[in-house]
């Protein structure tokens, strides 16, 4: 564990501030300091029981640098993504904040961003959210208000100029690292890298992607991303995750909005004995080829109601080597606190030279 | 999981329509107008220069009075080759002349990630992605930047109202702030 990443005096808050960075969380640290970043997605619990949500964290504790609390992912209805982060943060987990539009308005949003900034949360993912038609309410009201982008420069617009979409001043604006998603496996594929540069345009300094399976097609969509040099001015992380089976990957491909899997990747699990550690074969293979490709700053494993496989897939994969992710542990000795004001005044030192 | 099972509420549900899918037309025209975007582009110009020419008429009758009338021809005219839901500030010329308020989802800013491999909508499997349609039409136009500069959100409250006077309006402001400064 590394004790500069902990706010030693209570780990529910905030990391001191360092130059140049934006948030005040240990992904922004981790990512700017060059190491491979993993970050997870946490299944939302559908209960009102806070233990659910530390039980499900735990099982990520000491694998990954931060956990993705989803905005009613799939269009269906969990507990709510400020909610999870608010009890993350409590026990010093780093949660991401995912905002979907599709369910809250302008008004809605910024409050929600203040409220979760003011609970602890230093990374927000900005996204358009499912459309209502993929989950279990068909018939409720799709709001849209905003878009990706837009959502995106008014959280950049509440952090940098310190006031809302009105003008209306904020007394303390949140510090936040902003993140956007990608697909680059839908059409119109030309368009994809372009949709990317807008992004960070509108303020993206991170970008998660959809799940990977097509590692060619990655490529292709890297090599015109690097071409851009988007990669310089944004941490980009691949979407991985195991397939349960090949039935379960026919299932997504078919039911999940924006997933491809192409042929070759179902056959191969067919022609397996055991699909499922096939399966969690397949994420890990996958990991290595796309931890290779340049301009890749990390990945995002989701690993859908098979959360138990990350930590597996993390260290079988090698992808963050001998870097220990923050973990939970009750008492830190003084040396520790020391040391971690020592390393603080080190990068202040530099920044000021 | 996800997959649903018809309500049983209600008893009858027409074939093809959707709760967010307001107009139950078939998209010949608009795909049309996606194919014609250069020319739609040059008569948009054109109508565009014509109405500023007219900037005086406009302001001695008073905007507002002409508003109505406009509206009227303004709907009738794009909703016959955009299917316009008249949001009152037309983004047209930065799409490609694909109306983009006829995503499920209403994004001004580009496709979402859940197009269907054969660029189809995630929400309505039967239309055509605007945004793709946009990103095609876009490559026609001679203006072919603007689908890359970043769309303000909707301003719900100028809904119904006409973009055409607007842009009217804004371009003779900006004519005699040049001319003055």
């Amino acid at each position: 564990m590394d004790e500069f990443d902990e706010n030693l005096m209570d780990p529910s808050q905030p990391l001191s501030q360092l130059p140049g960075h934006s948030s005040r969380g240990r992904l922004e640290r981790i990512l700017r300091r060059g190491d491979f970043a993993v970050t997870a997605e946490l299944n939302p619990p559908d209960t009102a029981d806070p233990h659910e949500v530390y039980d499900r964290g735990a099982v990520f504790d000491g694998w990954v640098d931060a956990m993705n609390a989803t905005d009613g992912s799939g269009a269906n209805c969990h507990m709510s993504s400020v909610g999870i982060c608010a009890l993350l943060t409590r026990v010093g987990y780093a949660p991401v904040l995912q905002i979907s539009c599709r369910d809250r308005n302008r008004i809605a949003i910024q409050g929600d961003v203040l409220g979760a900034a003011a609970m602890g949360v230093n990374n927000v993912l900005c996204l358009t959210g499912d459309g209502v038609q993929a989950g279990d309410q068909p018939g409720a009201k799709p709001v849209f208000d905003l878009d990706c982008m837009s959502l995106l420069q008014t959280i950049r617009t509440l952090r940098d100029e310190g006031q809302f979409l009105s003008g209306r001043k904020i007394t303390a604006p949140p510090q936040l690292f902003l993140g956007a998603a990608i697909n680059p496996f839908a059409p119109p594929h030309d368009f994809r890298a372009l949709r990317l540069k807008k992004k960070i345009e509108a303020g993206a300094q991170f970008v998660q992607s959809q799940y990977c399976y097509d590692v060619p097609m990655l490529k292709k969509y890297m090599d015109q991303v690097t071409d851009m040099g988007l990669h310089e001015n944004c941490f980009i992380l691949i979407g991985v995750g195991p397939l349960a089976s090949a039935h379960a990957a026919r299932w997504m491909r078919s039911n999940v909005p924006g997933v491809h899997i192409p042929d070759y990747i179902i056959g191969r699990l067919e022609g397996s004995k055991d699909q499922k550690h096939e399966g969690k074969q397949i994420c890990i293979d996958i990991i290595r080829e796309v931890r290779e490709i340049a301009g890749v700053s990390g990945i995002h494993v989701m690993a859908y109601r098979q959360e138990e496989l990350v930590a597996d897939i993390v260290r079988e994969s090698g992808v963050i080597a001998n870097r220990k992710p923050w973990r939970r542990e009750p008492n830190i000795g003084d040396i520790a606190v020391i040391k971690a004001a020592q390393k603080k005044a080190e990068i202040w030192a530099e920044a000021q030279e | 999981m996800l997959l649903q099972a018809p309500d049983q509420t209600t008893t009858y549900i027409s074939t093809g329509v959707h709760p967010t899918c307001r107009l139950g037309a078939k998209y010949t025209v608009r795909l049309w107008s996606v194919r014609n975007a250069r020319l739609l582009e040059w008569v948009y110009n054109t109508l565009a220069d014509v109405l500023l020419k007219l900037h005086w008429l406009w302001n001695y009758i008073g905007y507002h009075r002409v508003e109505r009338p406009v509206v009227v021809i303004e709907k009738w005219a794009k909703s016959f080759l955009f299917d316009c839901r008249m949001c009152g500030q037309c983004a047209l010329s930065e799409t490609g002349m694909s109306c983009p308020m006829n995503c499920p989802k209403q994004l001004r800013n580009g496709p979402c990630g859940g197009v269907r491999a054969n660029g189809n909508c995630e929400v309505e499997p039967d239309m055509p992605c605007v945004w793709v349609q946009a990103w095609q039409g876009n490559q026609l136009m001679q203006n072919a930047s603007k689908i890359l500069s970043v769309q303000p959100p909707v301003d719900q409250s100028l809904k119904g109202t006409s973009a055409w006077l607007r842009e009217t309006a804004k371009r003779a402001a900006e004519n005699s702030k040049q001319s003055h400064g």
